[in-house]
Parts: C-alpha cells; sequence; structure tokens
C-alpha cells in the first residue's frame, strides 16, 4: 500500500530541486525554464495524487489545463529566448543589461 | 514488498536521480533529454495512481513536443557553456540550504502524520473495464467545456506569438510573390514597336 503521503513528498522533493536548480544556474535562461518545467511537473504531481485519493476527476482535469498552459509557456519562451539569441548573440543573464532602472 | 510499492519506490528514485542531473549537469542537451527520463518515470507514476489519460499525454506532449522544442532550441544556439556555468559552485551552498529548509518544511506538513494511510486510505483499485480517458472526457465536455475553450484559445494565441516573435524576413533572400505573379498584363510582358519598313534596294 503506497500513501498519499509518499505521493506529496516526491512532489515535494522535485518542487525543490527545482528551486535549487533556479539557484544554480541562473546565468543560462534554458536550464531556468527546464527548471520551471519540473515545478509545473511536481504541481501536477500532487493533483494526480489527490485526484486518486480523493476519488474526484476534477484534479486530473486540472492537471490537463496545466499542461496546455506550460505547453504554451514553453513554446513563447524558447521563442523568445531565440530572438533574444539572434539580437544579442548571448543567452547569459549578466549580458541582458539594456534595460537600465 | 508488493510489485506496485517496488514500482513506486524505483520510478520515484529515478525521477529524483534524473532531476538532480538536470539541475547540475553541464550540458544543457543532456539536462534536456535526464528532463525527458524525468517526465518518463512522473508517467509512470501517474500510471500507478490510475490517471491513464494524463500519463500518455505527459508522454505525447511533454516528451514528443515540448522536449524535442527544446532539444531543437538548444541545438540551434551556438552558446559558451563555460561563461553560463560561472557562479554555479558559489550559489551551490546557498541553493542546496534553501532547497533543503524548503525540503524540510513542505514534508513536515504533508508528511504521514497528515496524510498517511490511516487518514487517506488507498481507494479500492478500479475494475477492469474503467476508462480514466472516458471519465475525464464526461467532466471535461461538460462541466469544464468553457475552460476548454479557453485553453483553446490559449494554444492559439501560443502559436500566433511564437510564430510571430521568430518570423523574419531577410531581405538578401528573393522570394516569389504570388499576387503580383496573378495580377499581371499582357502589357507587363509585351511591348509592341512599330518600325518603318525596310526599304530593299
Amino acid at each position: 500500500m503506497i500513501a498519499l503521503s509518499d505521493f506529496l513528498i516526491l512532489g515535494a522533493i522535485l518542487f525543490c530541486l527545482s528551486v535549487a536548480g533556479i539557484f544554480l544556474n541562473r546565468k543560462n535562461v534554458i536550464i531556468l525554464l527546464m527548471a520551471i518545467e519540473l515545478m509545473l511537473l511536481a504541481v501536477n504531481m500532487n493533483f494526480v495524487a489527490f485526484s486518486h485519493y480523493l476519488g474526484d476527476t476534477a484534479g486530473q482535469v486540472f492537471v490537463f489545463f496545466i499542461l496546455t498552459v506550460a505547453a504554451a509557456e514553453a513554446a513563447i519562451g524558447l521563442a523568445i529566448l531565440v530572438v533574444l539569441f539572434r539580437s544579442k548573440r548571448t543567452i547569459n543573464v549578466d549580458d541582458l543589461d539594456t534595460l537600465k532602472g | 514488498m508488493g510489485i506496485e510499492k517496488f514500482i513506486f519506490y524505483f520510478f520515484a528514485l529515478v525521477m529524483v536521480a534524473s532531476a538532480t542531473v538536470v539541475i547540475t549537469v553541464r550540458n544543457p542537451i543532456r539536462a534536456a533529454l535526464f528532463l525527458v527520463l524525468t517526465f518518463f518515470s512522473s508517467a509512470v507514476i501517474w500510471m500507478i495512481l490510475e490517471a491513464e489519460f494524463l500519463a500518455i499525454a505527459l508522454v505525447l506532449v511533454y516528451v514528443g513536443a515540448v522536449m524535442v522544442l527544446f532539444l531543437f532550441v538548444v541545438m540551434m544556439l551556438d552558446i559558451n557553456i563555460a561563461r553560463l556555468r560561472e557562479g554555479f559552485i558559489r550559489y551551490l551552498p546557498f541553493g542546496a540550504v534553501i532547497a533543503l529548509l524548503m525540503a524540510g518544511m513542505i514534508i513536515n506538513v504533508v508528511g504521514p502524520e497528515h496524510f498517511g494511510l490511516d487518514k487517506f486510505a488507498e481507494p479500492a483499485r478500479h475494475a477492469a473495464d474503467y476508462n480514466n480517458t472516458r471519465e475525464l472526457g464526461m467532466v471535461l465536455y461538460t462541466q469544464y467545456v468553457y475552460p476548454f475553450e479557453i485553453a483553446a484559445v490559449i494554444l492559439l494565441v501560443a502559436i500566433v506569438a511564437a510564430i510571430a516573435l521568430t518570423l523574419r524576413r531577410r531581405p538578401t533572400t528573393k522570394y516569389q510573390k504570388p499576387e503580383e505573379q496573378i495580377a499581371v498584363k499582357r502589357d507587363d510582358r509585351i511591348r509592341l514597336v512599330s518600325m518603318d519598313a525596310e526599304k530593299k534596294k
């Protein structure tokens, strides 16, 4: 028997790993985007686990919508990345200092 | 230990290990490939939770589309990995402390004393003819049909935005202009020259 807490702890570990990834790879926009995808996966894990243990399909419907929005976000984020690289020849966060403030 | 438990712990271990590799590996292409492994093992765990449709959708949409997009972009960009790794060691203790602190707090909340088997008993398995896709479709097309339409619009906007951002016209490339080709008149192509007849001696 697998307890609900096992799935929630797995989601928590995944979420914290992606938070650590954002801290470690703060220069590399591609890895940052991957860490955000990992975070969304951790949240989806919680939704699916609760949906199973509470016997309610609403959680799975929400995961469906999160997957949709995450796919749109990844597509637009990568498009912005390509445009950025075309104009600046770099994706290093430190070089993106044109906007002074 | 039942086979279900073994599958869960095996793939949970694979998932955590590959997620760790994603955030620490030097090469972005390897990070993308290990992210694929993470998504795949997550799909297996969703299968254990009887979310079959979402597990398949995760493999198809994420591994099949989003990660391929990531790989394409990583391979298209000519990036200097060494410069992007600057500060990795410097931020390592800070990131590790934050992650451990957060993990400790969250696990304290969602741990076995609040969400254990005695609080949330494992529900009975569905019968063999249970159709998760059908169940999901029943609520998605009735109760959630309006959010479903909005999701479709979001995807359309994302397509238009991604194409509009990356489309570029190079001035040096020669393009056919079909509208001008179709609209061409006889006078544009033929020039009638009236000349005097030549005299023969």
